[in-house]
């Protein structure tokens, strides 16, 4: 929430001895951040004029000729504005001064003009003109003392300082509150605003009775009351400083009201008493279903446990919202019930959202408990009605505070402050900032300081709070920087990150393209993604989602994936190759989801980017199973696949990932229905997934071991077997490698065809023969491919390959 | 009956013929049809003329033989350099035919590259690291209870303003909403001080979320890196040290960190981090779009670990101090790479992310 505060206002209680890009400056590091800075006026060829003569004009009956003098010269102009008369002080304009044109709605530079044959030599203005102001019935009328010749931009100019308040701070919703903190970068005070009045009433107790039904939501209510007050306009300094604070003037008593609020920080109501029954006021909560029709005409219904003000018949307002209509102050009240009261800010605030009615007093009520500060912000009010409404105060104030709490004090030691900060801030100094900041404190001894929080401030309850106070002033500049010199705690090594960002490095080295996607996705998309088999768990819905394309959070990354896959397809065509490492929420229990990190990957098309020198292919299961082999070769796991029946894949076409025991994963050809459900084009998508914890724990727990390199060569021998179709080529390469004297056994060809005849096909293995402590020979070399042969045709029907 | 002077005048004429011979040789077949011709084992015209030799005096067979020598080693070493000299002449033109298009694109391997975030994140984490922090992750899905409770945002605290809330749609058995997805990383500040006493210095990198409306600037669903460092003496100044050498490292030495007061619930006092501007280089000139004509721009939020919520979690707030700090990525990233837009993060489009 902003506020802004006219320098001029501020200036009414403090020395504003620097520029005000310095002020500016300090209060921001001070945690006040002025959002911005607004310079009113800046007029050029606009002076103070003083009308001279008003006269008839020629040819027009509702214009007037008037002179008017501008300090040495006299000009002549023709104005339209039914207030205009002689003697007074005007806003004058001289033709080239730029001004808000309100036929073109336009801020543009004043012709010169004939109007009805007569020159007008510029224009008397109004606030709409100015900039200042909405109102265009008339001209603005200055006070008498404006000195005539005074460039306007010195007379009526102003600056407006926009704070972005932080939600601890709502005393600097309030002139008042900034202006203690200017006042503590000088080391000065604040001058605090008269709120003396000649109380010549009646004794207000015998006037008005005042009761709270419920402390805990209402902790203080305070009154006073007026009589024979006169409503009207407020004086021109009123509006001026309403309106460039922001605010509408509305009359005298509704204006003194807003003007205390911005002034104190407290908010005020006037109700017109004479319409409030029994001259009684009952603060109590709302019945359900309780109708009331607020100040801005709008019926609301209300419900415990919202507050409203009322007297025995009905409801007179919204307590610490807003008023009600049927009491509003109107130009026939004559009699004020002025409320000044503190309201619990996390009931105001349930209150104000959910009658959807965030007001000026809400806003300031829900962020502090602020229990001193009515009558604070009720006397100040009362003094100023006086002045502007007349009118006599009742003699003293209702004050209805049932759980008065003790006053805060808090011990500051210097020995605290050098423990947080790590730097000694001189006692001495520490109170006189405090006390700048209107925080009264008193010297214990050297070392300490005695505080008692005011009553503005609820945000200060601890010992820290006042070492922030000293060092936001004092500026965190001035503290000294230093390095961590505390020792390093030990490090446990993490082996789940360290696989994690391996198989991010691995997967990106090897071509594929990282992606993060939503972790909300919609309860479609994963439908799309299951094709009828059975989720994990049911995805957990937000309770208030973004959009429906994100209302739960995802069970399974593929639809993330897929969905990247299918909207870069669109742009860049089909090869691309995209793996997310990224969380499935897995609810299972009551309590918080399994969270499961997983690395998923799609693959569409050739791997490499589309070269003129390379072949295309396809990415087929191989192409996924090869990544999957990679990704744990590179963390030292030896994966086996098994077949794997899912709806989401090609059937026959897809394997489950395990390792040591455990599953870890899947992968497989998308299912052309599911590629379509995603709108992916091409000739099909590979998808993998391995739960990075399973994959962690398969992770063996001792480092890779060294074996010596035999020195004795290799023999080479190409096996090429024919075997039935159901003969996984595993098992075949499973025992060749199980020969004491074969090292590795590579495939090389595959082949199915007429060649080798129905239902069997050929796996040609690259065979090598080596023996750790001697050259083989040729005999013995072929006695191994002997023996070999023979157990691969007794265990698997495998016959060697003729031709 | 030969004679010295004959095999001489022989020897003269072949030393003569062959080398003029050798001159127009241009192949290697034409060097070994001269090879033969003058050195052949058995019908070399040298071969030959040596043989005989053998019909000489001992005395001037000696003569004679020495000259003889002279020519074979002469013709040798001619046979050697021409062969040679074809051999590179060969080469030359060989080489001269393999001429490349040197500006055709490499044949590369496939290379794929981390998502932006994650180069940034890991970037950040090595700062820390460096300085003697550990990374340890925590949950997405989060309790009132962390996410607030325990950072000292009670229910109806006005500072739950600062954090709009993606809630799940659950309740527990006291019919509160309690589950959540978490707003900030901070939450995992309560849970490590809860399950470890200090010394504690650790980031936690991870994925958090607000109920807030996307533009520009604003994604719901975004990263940060948290920060806690939690033991005996630990200060103001060395919050303020930790941070101006991660801006060092992160940023480059020629930054400027600035440090103004903010608030959060969980530390006091409370720190906003800014660097100057490197778009305007701080001047803040009005028409920066990055920092907005103020010359700063906020990275972090950052403060001294609020004495309630270490005594929530378990620690002794007269006996430890700390200090805690939180970063966006995102922001991080957009400035460091001049990426304008938030919602390129996770619009995966590939010409976005080849660009990292």
């Amino acid at each position: 929430m902003a506020m802004n505060v006219p320098l001029s206002w501020l200036r009414a209680y403090v020395d504003v001895d620097m520029p005000v890009e310095q002020l500016a400056h300090r209060l921001t590091m001070a945690g006040i951040e002025v959002g911005g800075v607004e310079r009113i006026g800046g007029w050029n060829d606009c002076y103070v004029g003083h009308v001279l003569d008003v006269g008839p004009h020629p040819n027009a009956d509702r214009l007037r000729l008037c002179t008017v003098d501008i300090g040495g010269e006299r000009l002549q102009v023709v104005c339209g504005a039914p207030n205009v008369a002689e003697q007074q002080k005007i806003a004058f304009a001289r033709v080239g001064a730029t001004l808000f044109n309100t036929h073109s709605g336009k801020v543009e530079p004043l012709k010169a003009a004939k109007i009805r044959g007569v020159t007008s030599e510029g224009m008397i203005c109004s606030v709409l003109e100015l900039g200042i102001g909405e109102e265009h019935d008339g001209i603005l009328v200055l006070p008498d003392d404006a000195p005539t010749g005074t460039p306007l931009a010195d007379y009526l100019g102003d600056t407006v300082l926009e704070l972005e308040v932080t939600a601890n701070r709502p005393d600097c919703f309030s002139v008042l509150g900034v202006a203690r903190e200017v006042a503590a970068f000088s080391g000065t005070q604040v001058a605090e605003p008269d709120a003396g009045y000649p109380e010549e009433g009646e004794p207000v107790e015998s006037l008005a009775t005042v009761e709270i039904e419920d402390p805990a939501l209402c902790a203080r209510y305070t009154a006073a009351l007026l009589t024979g007050v006169s409503i009207g306009p407020s004086p021109e300094w009123l509006q001026e400083r309403l309106t460039r604070a922001g605010q509408r003037p509305i009359n005298n008593i509704v204006d003194v009201t807003n003007y205390v609020m911005l002034e104190t920080g407290q908010p005020l109501h006037a109700f017109d008493f004479d319409k409030v029954a029994g001259r009684r006021i009952i603060v109590r909560q709302a019945r359900p279903g309780e109708k009331h029709v607020t100040l801005d005409g709008v019926e609301r219904e209300l419900a415990p446990p919202m507050v409203v003000i009322a007297d025995p018949e009905k409801a007179v307002g919204l307590g610490g919202v807003m008023g009600g209509a049927n009491t509003e102050v109107t130009e026939e009240t004559h009699t004020i019930l002025l409320e000044s009261a503190s309201f619990h800010p996390f009931n105001t605030r349930r209150t104000a959202d959910d009658l959807k009615l965030r007001t000026e007093a809400s806003l300031r009520f829900e962020k502090g408990w602020r229990q001193g500060l009515p009558p604070v912000g009720l006397r100040r009010a009362v003094k100023l009605m006086l002045e502007v409404a007349g009118g006599i105060a009742a003699r003293g104030i209702i004050d209805v505070y049932p759980d008065r709490p003790e006053p805060r004090v808090i011990t500051l030691t210097a020995a605290r402050m050098e423990k947080v900060l790590g730097v000694t801030v001189p006692m001495a100094d520490a109170a006189r900032t405090l006390t700048s900041l209107g925080i009264a404190c008193r010297m214990m001894g050297d070392d300490a300081l005695e505080v008692e929080a005011p009553p503005w401030r609820a945000d200060i309850t601890i010992e820290d709070d006042l070492v922030e106070e000293v060092v936001r002033v004092i500026g965190y500049d001035d503290v000294p920087t230093a390095p961590l010199a505390a020792p390093i705690p030990l490090s446990t090594p993490d082996t789940a990150q360290a696989v994690k960002e391996e198989v991010r490095d691995l997967l990106a080295s090897i071509g594929m393209q990282e992606v993060i996607t939503y972790s909300m996705v919609s309860e479609h998309a994963l439908e799309l993604a299951y094709r009828g088999a059975e989720p994990p768990a049911p995805p957990m819905r937000a309770f208030n989602p973004i959009s429906s394309e994100h209302e739960c959070l995802r069970t399974s990354l593929r639809p993330g994936l897929l969905r990247t896959l299918a909207a870069n397809q669109r742009h860049e065509g089909v090869p691309q190759w995209y793996f997310e490492v990224g969380k499935e929420f897995i609810f299972t229990g009551d309590g918080l989801p399994d969270e499961r990190q997983k690395a998923a990957g799609v693959l569409s098309g050739p791997g490499a980017q589309a070269s003129w020198a390379a072949a295309e292919a396809t990415a087929g299961f191989y192409d996924a199973k090869g990544v999957v082999e990679a990704l744990c070769d590179r963390v030292g796991v030896t994966p086996s696949f098994e077949p794997l029946d899912d709806p989401f894949y090609h059937p026959g076409r897809a394997a489950t990932i395990s390792a040591g025991g455990q599953r870890i994963g899947e992968l497989g050809e998308v299912h052309p229905e599911a590629l379509d459900a995603f709108d992916v084009r091409g000739e099909g998508a590979v998808y993998f997934e391995v739960d990075l914890a399973a994959l962690t724990e398969a992770v063996p727990q001792s480092a890779r071991r060294f074996r010596s390199i035999s020195v004795y060569p290799e023999a080479l021998r190409d096996l090429a077997l024919v075997v039935g179709m159901d003969v996984p080529a595993d098992r075949v390469r499973e025992i060749i490698e199980q020969h004491p004297l074969v090292a590795r056994a590579a495939l090389f060809d595959v082949y199915a065809g007429e060649q080798v005849g129905a239902d069997v096909r050929s796996l040609a293995y690259r065979v090598s023969f080596q023996a750790p402590d001697r050259t083989l020979t040729a005999e013995e070399v072929q006695r191994a491919m002997d023996r070999l042969l023979s157990r691969l045709e007794r265990e698997l029907g495998a016959a060697q390959r003729q031709g | 009956m030969t004679t010295a002077p004959e095999i001489l005048g022989t020897l003269h004429n072949i030393r003569t013929v062959a080398v003029a011979e050798l001159d127009g040789v241009e192949d290697d077949a034409a060097l070994e049809a001269w090879r033969i011709a003058y050195l052949g084992r058995r019908e070399g015209r040298l071969t030959l003329i040596m043989r005989r030799m053998a019909e000489l005096e001992a005395e001037e067979r000696r003569s004679v033989g020495v000259q003889a020598n002279d020519v074979k080693a002469l013709l040798e070493s001619q046979l050697a350099e021409k062969t040679e000299a074809l051999k590179s002449a060969k080469l030359a033109q060989a080489a001269q035919e393999g001429r490349l298009d040197v500006t055709l694109p490499g044949r590369r391997p496939a290379l794929g590259r981390l998502h932006p975030i994650t180069q940034t994140m890991r970037e950040i984490t090595r700062a820390f690291i460096s300085m003697g922090f550990q990374v340890v992750e925590g949950p997405e899905v989060e309790l009132d209870h962390y996410n607030f409770g325990m950072l000292n945002i009670p229910r109806g605290h006005p500072a739950r303003d600062m954090f709009d809330t993606l809630w799940l749609d659950h309740t527990n058995a006291e019919g509160e909403r309690e589950m959540l997805l978490r707003t900030h990383t901070s939450p995992m500040q309560a849970r490590i001080m809860e399950a470890t006493q200090p010394p504690v210095r650790v980031v936690v990198p991870g994925r958090v979320y607000r109920f807030e409306a996307t533009d520009a600037t604003h994604e719901w669903h975004f990263t940060q890196v948290e920060g806690l460092a939690v033991d005996r003496g630990i200060t103001f100044a060395n919050l303020k040290g930790t941070l101006y050498e991660f801006a060092r490292l992160v940023f480059g030495s020629e930054r400027r960190v600035r440090f103004r007061c903010d608030f959060f619930p969980f530390v006091e006092p409370g720190v906003d981090v800014a660097i100057d501007c490197f778009s305007c280089d701080g001047a803040g000139a009005p028409d920066c779009r990055i920092c907005r004509g103020s010359g700063w721009i906020e990275i972090m939020g950052a403060g001294m670990v609020h004495p309630r919520v270490l005594e929530m979690s378990g620690i002794d707030h007269t006996e430890y101090t700390g200090f805690a700090f939180g970063m966006g990525v995102e922001r991080i990233a957009m400035l460091k790479y001049g990426i304008d837009d938030i919602r390129y993060f996770y619009g995966n489009d590939a010409r976005f992310l080849r660009q990292f």
